[in-house]
């Protein structure tokens, strides 16, 4: 990416690669460091791009940078830098977050523009224009694909996790259609949290949010059912959760931990390490769970966390608790069609008898929800309630 | 290296009914960020308050309709601009950061480079 300014021609220096690499791996076997293989292959073929077409020199000048190597000085050790940066790029502050996530998709993750375009629910002419405009913003803007300076890096590398984490999210619990799941995003996630947390091994962010990814996705096998039901945390089958991510997980939020204070991966990690390493749902430490939540809010302050907290106090202190705890959110603007807030005292309600009440807070609950699978859900758990 | 403008907007009122030693301090700022990126600043003004403005659109016709006031009224008001040369646009926004604005913000917009 340093020898390009110009994304279009990057870009296609890299699926040049890939097809390449498709030709020569079919024939040669595969090279001992695929990915420095690709980006050498990419950085030749944009150097010999440049140098050929004149047209491009004259019509872009600005566009190619003066300091282009020769291609036999390329350090293949210096190559995971380059993933660093262009990441840095993709998902720079001055972007969009749609714009952010696009791109990250289509040149991190090679996607193509109509694959980011299902991934978002969108047409491919909307994706596409999407990412035609951050590609001019890019240039026209001059952003730079460097990684940030010491200073700054945290921060930016901040905006990469976010944009990682709602990749993982959107992909987990898909917002609308028939799946819960959407595994292709999901794997897209895992495979950046990885490449992340081997660019930068001494970040106890990228800790977190890669054990916060493992942990959760841990559990993608059980949370829905053979006739595509969901099935909550409570019921899920534990003894098919994916042990070896559980273990992978585990081991990173005790490295994520160690700064002070903690972030907010390390802490929703710490969350999904007291779910996986309990063997029933009964035995849960609720009381751990709370004082995470709590610490949670203090760290990033959001009406989901405290939501998520409520909870937690109604499982560690029984229904009457949890629902107060909950009653106190219900006037959160940020909650306001928000379908877990219904559908949690709904829960509580049950529980505590309150069958008419908890009806109408289903009810509630189903205007708010258009994911199939968790629609169907609350159906079941309102056609359960005694009339 | 490319030029950026950086567009200063400040809420009128904010400046205007500051007590002075507020208003030194916005000068002050101001001094300083010249003295520290000299070469750097090709140029740049306050402009009076959006009182003073004066807006000139086509008729449609053949003329031009002349109005009292801004040509987008906006709680926060361009108040000023600085025109400066950076290596990119985090330099650029790095340089933004150093402009006081304690009424409003900044924007940093790319000079079209037409050929």
């Amino acid at each position: 990416m340093r020898v390009t300014r110009d994304l279009d021609l990057a870009e296609e220096c890299v699926q040049d690669a890939y097809a390449k690499a498709l030709q020569s791996w079919a024939s040669d076997g595969v090279p001992s460091k695929p990915a420095a293989w690709l980006t050498t292959t990419a950085r030749n073929r944009a150097l010999d791009i440049i140098r050929r077409d004149a047209l491009f020199r004259r019509a872009m000048p600005e566009l190619v940078m003066d300091d282009v190597a020769p291609v036999e000085d390329v350090d293949v050790d210096a190559i995971p830098d380059d993933r660093l940066r262009l990441i840095c790029t993709c998902c720079h502050p001055a972007l969009a977050r749609e714009a952010q996530v696009a791109l990250t998709l289509r040149l991190l993750c090679g996607l193509s523009t109509a694959d980011v375009a299902h991934a978002f629910l969108v047409s491919e002419t909307t994706m596409a224009a999407r990412i035609t405009r951050a590609k001019k913003k890019i240039a026209a803007a001059r952003i730079p694909y460097r990684v940030p300076d010491a200073a700054e890096l945290p921060g930016r590398i901040g905006a990469v996790l976010e944009v990682v984490h709602l990749l993982f999210t959107t992909g987990h619990t898909a917002t609308s259609g028939a799946e819960l799941v959407r595994a292709d995003l999901v794997e897209r996630a895992l495979q950046l949290a990885r490449m992340l947390r081997a660019l930068l091994p001494d970040d106890a962010d990228v800790a977190g949010l890669l054990a916060l990814l493992l942990l959760t996705d841990a559990r993608r096998d059980t949370r829905v059912g053979p006739d595509g039901e969901l099935v909550l945390l409570a019921d899920q089958d534990r003894g098919r959760w994916d042990r070896a991510r559980i273990g992978e997980g585990v081991e990173l939020v005790r490295d994520a931990l160690r700064r002070r204070p903690p972030s907010r991966y390390a802490l929703q990690a710490a969350i999904a390490a007291v779910h996986a390493e309990a063997p029933t749902w009964e035995q849960t430490d609720w009381r751990e769970i709370v004082a995470l939540y709590g610490v949670l809010l203090q760290v990033w302050p959001s009406p989901v966390v405290a939501l998520n907290r409520a909870v937690a106090v109604g499982l560690a202190d029984g229904p009457a608790a949890g629902l107060a705890a909950l009653d106190e959110l219900t006037g959160e603007p940020q909650l306001a069609g928000y379908a877990y807030l219904p559908s949690s005292r709904a829960e509580f309600l049950h529980r505590l008898g309150r069958d008419d009440e908890a009806r109408v807070a289903y009810e509630e609950a189903l205007h708010f929800t258009s994911n199939a699978v968790e629609r169907a859900f609350l159906e079941r758990r309102l056609a359960g309630l005694v009339r | 290296m490319a030029q950026y403008l950086i567009l200063i907007y400040s809420l009128e009122e904010g400046f205007a009914g500051a007590p002075s030693d507020v208003r030194d301090e916005i000068g002050a700022g101001h001094a300083a960020f010249a003295q520290k990126y000299g070469p750097a600043i090709l140029g740049g003004n306050a402009l009076q308050p959006t009182g003073a403005a004066t807006s000139v659109r086509p008729d449609g016709a053949d003329g031009f309709t002349v109005t009292d006031g801004p040509f987008v009224e906006t709680k926060e008001a361009l108040a000023g601009y600085y025109l400066v040369e950076a290596n990119d646009l985090d330099a650029a926004v790095a340089m933004a950061k150093d402009v006081p604005s304690p009424f409003g913000g900044l924007e940093v917009r790319p000079i079209a480079v037409l050929n």
